[in-house]
């Protein structure tokens, strides 16, 4: 391979940052933030939440601008006044959440404001179409740059993104958290485009809390911890402990944090839940004190069947039993009634109300044990959020903050409280630690943990494999919404989830 | 002959998008078509050729105020000023040939024009530059303008004796039959129509629309191209204002109230969507024609006028429920295009 990076010297470097610093008012995001990127490198940059990796990434975009420390591209000295500033520089930013125009064709949201005119001024739509293919072909992808950008899924539109900046010429290419709501063929698809653009000459900064991912695509790590930089290392001589340790500052002695409990009682029962096009004849129980978890491909109907059993859809054929009593079809106030909760996996779309304050966020499923008269009890409502705040260890300035205000992976423990507080006997949890950083994860697992100790039944559903295996008594695979296997814990691996959910041998995803 | 055939292939793909904006202008088109034939077969009187005109010039207006309309509601604005702004530029019409009654027509017309672009600019301006929701902004202008037109009136109004005949012509006259009015209006819905398709600054109105903080990103001088939206939507309804005048050849301080809520009708009906992004002035402006011929084969049918305000809220609601149903169907289809099932 073409690694010039390791150990090459600082003059052919790409990009160099050097002891960036960035405070908000009070608040220092970033006291030393330092990252070299050489042509024709993947570079991960790691860190937990809040280490200043967002804002590193808003200053290579433009958008915050330094208080001290020096940027250089292509051995210049520059001052990135804006977004406009930083394109021309070179850099062009991935989030992981790409903004298109839903409205506009692939091709337009490619070239918006650079269309390709021609005579009278007019925009040469065929020349436009042939640049987008171009540029498609240059990253060896297949999308067609004359359909909508609506209905695109994220990977896709990533894509697009990623075609736009090569369009610019872009050379530093920094994509924010890009796997997050990707699937593996999709991050594989994605990893390609990756290798295809360090091939070119581009430099790739690659942020992610899948460390897996680093080690499949980066050469190099560089490593933040508390807005400063840590080091920054060549993949092959790091470790995941290592990295961790780096990141957290201290030995995570157990990711999984994971007690090993005999179930008592069945307390959830699902025969066969059927509906329509979506899922057939699932049939499963949940014991007391267990953690069953229900994997699958995406589209396998997992989160369907957690929406049928709560009741927010409505089954069209099959049975949900709470402690032996049937539930009735399509209502979530009668499986909330006999104590069933669903922490759902967008929590900002479905999770939470981002406007009001956390403290009400967490008594929002509660509320009719704080009333009083009708009227809701400012002061319990406080006192029942403080004390969920101190279980959850939640981080946040002020209970009467908005939720908005808190980061991603405290924004999934208020989810997680505000349905605890409810003292469920079932919970119903739908990618508990999707986008959130190493130490909240633990920490989210192990109060998975603790809940089942306390005897609740947990039905989770995951994506991510590790957490399946760490955490789970029984596992359950979905596949094209019928049950295809039930394993114990000692029996489910990674091979054999694989197998079972996509009815073949495992390819080489990622 | 082979390089050929791969080249319509291409266009073809690229024109999907299109063609399903413009099936929707082909639906109101039949539509219009319907409820024509379905009248005259009920009253044949309804085809007659001074029928039709009526048809068209009773439309004409709207149409006129719905092309600069849906500028600003591609936007994800609104302009609730043009009945208000139409009045007003009426009036002022008037006024210039009370005082010099040996003014060309054309100047007549111009400052219309200019009356319009003098209110739209600062319907624009207030919008982008204090950031004041146009909802708000043009709410507030429609009052105001308005008020301003009864001190400017106070009381009075334009005569028919003080209108020039010259100036009359524009509004009554018909040329090989097709009124004068309606030329005009498709005129401008060609020229506006024609721009929205080809420059680049068209494309970032619909961009604003689409998605503000990616329009933003993408470096598109929104407040730029907002303002132009608004100036544009006021230049016509000053036209449509002296039009207006041209018509009746008589205005008081009440032209043109209650407009701008047909004119939206007539926006949304013509399948631009109402939160923006899409859409186009030719299916505004067939929106308006629409309405209108409803409302006259209403009365030809000698039904009550209260089914006219049943019939164009149904006709919103439905074009609304046609708009969310093909939005859902689009991205179910595109999903299950996708097809394959995703590995963990």
């Amino acid at each position: 391979m073409t690694d010039a990076a390791p150990g090459a010297p600082a003059p052919s470097a790409l990009l160099v940052l050097d002891k960036a610093a960035k405070s908000f008012g009070a608040v220092k995001a970033l006291v030393d933030g330092s990252i070299t990127l050489y042509p024709g490198e993947a570079h991960a940059l790691l860190g937990e939440n809040g280490a200043g990796k967002s804002t590193l990434v808003k200053i290579l975009a433009g958008v915050h601008q330094l208080d001290g420390g020096v940027l250089t591209i292509d051995g210049e000295p520059v001052t990135l006044s804006g977004p406009a500033a930083s394109r021309a520089a070179g850099v062009s930013i991935i989030y992981q959440e790409p903004t298109l125009f839903p409205d506009l064709t692939v091709a337009e949201n490619i070239f918006m404001g650079r269309q390709p005119i021609g005579r009278g001024r007019r925009i040469d739509k065929g020349a436009m179409v042939r640049a987008a293919r171009e540029v498609f072909a240059r990253l060896g992808v297949e999308l067609n740059p004359g359909r909508l950008a609506r209905g695109l899924s994220v990977a896709d539109q990533q894509i697009v993104e990623i075609a736009k900046a090569i369009s610019f010429n872009a050379h530093v290419i920094v994509m924010d958290e890009p796997t997050a709501a990707l699937t593996s063929v999709e991050v594989a698809r994605l990893f390609d485009v990756v290798r295809t653009l360090r091939a070119q000459g581009s430099a790739v900064l690659f942020i992610t809390h899948r460390l897996e991912e680093a080690f499949a695509i980066c050469q190099r790590v560089t490593i933040m911890r508390d807005g400063a930089f840590v080091r920054t290392a060549p993949i092959d001589e790091v470790t995941v402990d290592s990295i961790i340790r780096s990141m957290v500052g201290r030995d995570l002695d157990q990711l999984f944090p994971k007690t090993v409990t005999a179930p008592g009682e069945v307390v959830l029962e699902v025969s066969r839940l059927t509906r329509e096009g979506v899922f057939t004849d699932v049939s499963f129980t949940v014991r007391r004190g267990e953690i069953v978890a229900l994997a699958g491909l995406v589209g396998a109907g997992r989160s369907e069947v957690a929406r049928a059993i709560f009741g927010i859809d409505r089954r069209d054929a099959g049975q949900v039993l709470v402690h032996g009593r049937a539930l009735p079809n399509g209502s979530p106030k009668a499986a909330m009634a006999v104590g069933v909760a669903l922490v759902p996996e967008d929590r900002r779309q479905q999770g939470l109300v981002m406007a009001l304050a956390i403290d009400q966020n967490v008594s929002l499923a509660s509320l009719s044990s704080l009333e009083k008269f009708g009227l809701i009890r400012r002061a319990s409502e406080r006192a029942l959020a403080a004390e969920w705040a101190v279980k959850l260890q939640l981080r946040y300035s002020r209970l009467r903050n908005s939720a908005s205000t808190l980061s991603g992976g405290n924004q999934q423990k208020l989810v997680l409280g505000k349905w605890l507080a409810r003292h469920p006997s079932v919970l119903l949890i739908d990618e508990p630690t999707r986008g959130i950083d190493v130490g909240t994860k633990a920490e989210v697992h192990r109060l998975l943990d603790q809940l089942v100790a306390d005897g609740v039944a947990v039905l989770m559903i995951s994506s991510e494999l590790p957490e399946v295996l760490g955490m789970a008594d029984r596992v359950l695979v979905l596949r094209e919404g019928r049950l295809v296997a039930e394993l114990s814990r000692s029996e489910a691996d990674e091979a054999t989830i694989m197998r079972a959910a996509t009815g073949q041998t495992v390819g080489s995803a990622a | 002959m082979t390089a050929m055939s791969t080249a319509p292939r291409a266009a073809m793909k690229i024109g999907r998008a299109e063609s399903l904006l413009r099936v929707r202008e082909l639906g109101i088109g039949i539509a219009i078509v319907i409820v024509f034939g379905l009248t005259t077969l009920k009253n044949p009187a309804f085809a007659h050729a001074l029928s039709v005109q009526q048809l068209l010039t009773g439309a004409s207006l709207i149409a006129l105020l719905a092309v600069g309309e849906t500028l600003v509601i591609i936007t994800r604005n609104v302009d609730l000023s043009v009945g208000s702004v139409l009045g007003f530029s009426a009036y002022i019409v008037g006024d210039v040939f009370v005082h010099h009654p040996h003014t060309p027509p054309i100047v007549g017309f111009m400052v219309g024009i200019v009356v319009g672009a003098v209110f739209g600019a600062i319907n624009g301006l207030i919008t982008t530059f204090m950031r004041v929701p146009s909802l708000v902004v043009t709410l507030a202008t429609l009052y105001i303008i308005r008020g301003l037109d009864a001190m400017v009136v106070n009381g009075k109004q334009i005569d028919p004796s003080s209108v020039p005949k010259a100036f009359q012509i524009v509004g009554n006259r018909t040329i090989f039959g097709v009124p004068w009015l309606a030329i005009i209006v498709a005129v401008v819905v060609a020229i506006t129509g024609y721009a929205m398709r080809s420059f680049r600054a068209s494309r970032d109105i619909y961009a604003i629309g689409s998605n503000p903080e990616a329009a933003a990103l993408a470096g598109v001088p929104i407040g730029k191209r907002v303002f132009t939206a608004f100036l544009i939507s006021g230049s016509l309804a000053g036209l449509a204002g002296a039009l207006f005048l041209s018509e009746v050849a008589t205005v008081d301080a009440t032209g043109g109230t209650g407009y701008e809520l047909l004119v939206v009708a007539a926006v949304v009906v013509g399948g631009v969507a109402i939160f923006g992004g899409s859409g186009t002035v030719l299916g505004a402006a067939l929106g308006a024609l629409l309405l209108n011929t409803i409302n006259q084969s209403l009365g030809a049918l000698k039904l009550s006028s209260f089914w006219d305000q049943a019939v164009a809220g149904g006709l919103l609601l439905a074009a609304i429920a046609f708009d969310r149903g093909l939005g859902l169907r689009i991205a179910k289809r595109m999903k299950s295009a996708r097809g394959e099932h995703r590995v963990v």
